[in-house]
């Protein structure tokens, strides 16, 4: 099939940047859309152009790294799915793909759809760790963990630090992701010791990033690739206000 | 916002109810509105309780578009750059996306009411008459465009309702059992709305006069 992409080209952080139209024939209906980038990427290096920056890693929706809002939508039109699993065979010779960056004040553009997500990582350093020396991993049982909450935990783990949350989010909350850490965290026994601490740090220091409040608009799980539930915001929520009513 | 928020729908329940005795006539809603004035006196002054809840409704008000304002302020400055493409809504929820909006529109619909009901600036009835003349006056059947005016804005607040109340209750981290949650949220805001509406239409068509 043949496509008409405008991708978003901006040369470094301070350059302005703009859409730039692309048409790119035979385009097969197998390929991911990465590999539809990559080969747009050889045609432009083999004519001495400078190829479209776009982060990447494992490719099978596992790192997070594959950020691109794609049509107005994180991620692209399919649901629970990262770009890199998104595949040609849902769109139609034709079309317009109009690719950007996220846009969130925490998450600069480094180059064309790269942007610089250490916001994240700042907010986990803040206390999304357990400060215990775990040694090697325990034995089965060991521990008892209630199957409900284990499943929880481990749906909230399930959570790749993408940011489409953010991108997708009208008020550029970084919500859904902190709290899938927080309620990750929060729901297991090894926890519990900096439970209410932690709800604090993480806030703070998300609030201080510069990501805007949750009005619970529910954009954030519609397009997270892992689908963190919302509830996960009234675990930290909860986990928050009650550690901020202790210590005052 | 979650905690101004729940103050009002206190306050939206109180009023529909009081707003609903017009259908046991005139009596007794202006009887309901004298006693409004008169609860606690001698202990408290005349208007005492009803000069504090004004008072506490206005604080509720006031926090509650502040912090309005708060966020919305802090969402324009979490995204500087806007994207190119339109953003799609993949959430579901019209009731969520007019929120601020809906807001702007409930706060000069509340202005204009208060002139019409508790002002009587702009009813045909005039300040002095009695709350019951003044509904009734109000609503009469030629001022039908004013009947509508007041339906859409009290759809608007059962629209803003849907979401906030249970927004409220994820915001103060109580919320679980989503579909329980929204369930109820739909219901409650659905009843309030439908109790609102039933006055001002009663005396449109004339069933209450
Ligand atoms: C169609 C539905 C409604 C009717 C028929 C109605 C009627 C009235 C009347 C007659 C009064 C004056 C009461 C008195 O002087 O004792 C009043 C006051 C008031 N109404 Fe409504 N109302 C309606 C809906 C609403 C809604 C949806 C809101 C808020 C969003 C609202 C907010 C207020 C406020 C703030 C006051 C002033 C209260 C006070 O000063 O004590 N009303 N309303
Ligand atoms: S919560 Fe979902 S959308 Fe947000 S960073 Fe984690 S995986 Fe990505
Ligand atoms: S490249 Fe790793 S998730 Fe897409």
């Amino acid at each position: 099939m043949n496509l008409t992409l405008k991708v978003w080209r901006q040369s470094g952080p301070d350059d302005e940047g703009k859409l730039v139209r692309y048409q790119i024939e035979d385009v097969s209906p197998d390929m991911s859309f990465l590999e539809m980038l990559d080969v747009l990427n050889e045609r432009l290096i083999l004519a001495g152009d400078d190829p479209v920056a776009f982060d990447h890693d494992c490719r099978e929706g596992i790192c997070g790294m594959c950020s691109m809002m794609i049509d107005g939508v994180a991620h692209g039109p399919q649901k629970n799915t990262t770009t890199c699993q998104l595949h040609m065979r849902h769109y139609n010779d034709g079309d317009t793909i109009v690719i950007e960056p996220w846009r969130a004040r925490p998450f600069p553009v480094v180059k064309d759809l790269v942007v610089d997500r250490s916001a994240f990582d700042r907010i986990i350093q803040a206390g999304g760790f357990i400060s215990v020396p775990a040694g090697s991993a325990p034995d089965a049982h060991a521990t008892p963990v209630p199957k409900l909450d284990a499943d929880d935990a481990f749906d909230a783990a399930t959570c790749i630090g993408c940011g489409a949350c953010v991108a997708a989010c009208p008020n550029g909350s970084a919500s859904l992701f902190t709290a899938a850490k927080i309620t990750h965290l929060g729901l297991l026994p090894q926890g519990q010791p900096e439970r209410g601490s932690r709800a604090r740090a993480m806030v703070e220091q998300m609030d201080e990033e510069g990501f805007g409040g949750c009005t619970n608009t529910g954009e954030c799980t519609a397009v997270c690739p892992k689908g963190i539930p919302l509830d996960t915001i009234a675990r930290m929520n909860s986990d928050y206000l009650r550690a901020s009513r202790k210590s005052g | 916002m979650a905690v101004s928020g729940a103050v009002l729908v206190f306050f939206l329940v109180a009023h529909m109810a009081g707003n609903l005795k017009i259908f046991a006539g005139a009596e007794s809603f202006n009887g309901y509105a004298a006693w409004l004035r008169e609860v606690g006196y001698p202990l408290l002054p005349h208007r005492g309780l009803l000069t504090l809840l004004e008072a506490g409704l206005v604080v509720a008000i006031g926090a509650h578009m502040w912090s309005a304002i708060v966020l919305t302020r802090r969402a324009a400055h979490a995204r500087p750059v806007k994207y190119a493409a339109k953003v799609k809504s993949r959430a579901n929820g019209y009731a969520t996306r007019t929120m601020r909006w809906g807001g702007v529109i409930i706060f000069f619909f509340v202005i204009y009411h208060l002139l019409d009901m508790t002002f009587g600036v702009t009813n045909p009835e005039g300040h002095d008459a009695t709350p019951f003349a003044r509904m009734v006056a109000g609503f009469e059947p030629a001022r039908w465009y004013i009947t509508v005016f007041y339906v859409i804005s009290v759809v608007m607040v059962g629209l803003h309702l849907r979401h906030g109340l249970w927004s409220a209750l994820q915001t103060l981290g109580v919320a679980r059992r989503y579909p329980v949650l929204k369930a109820s949220a739909a219901v409650v805001s659905g009843l309030l709305t439908i109790g609102f509406l039933v006055v001002p239409l009663a005396i449109t068509f004339g069933v209450v006069k």
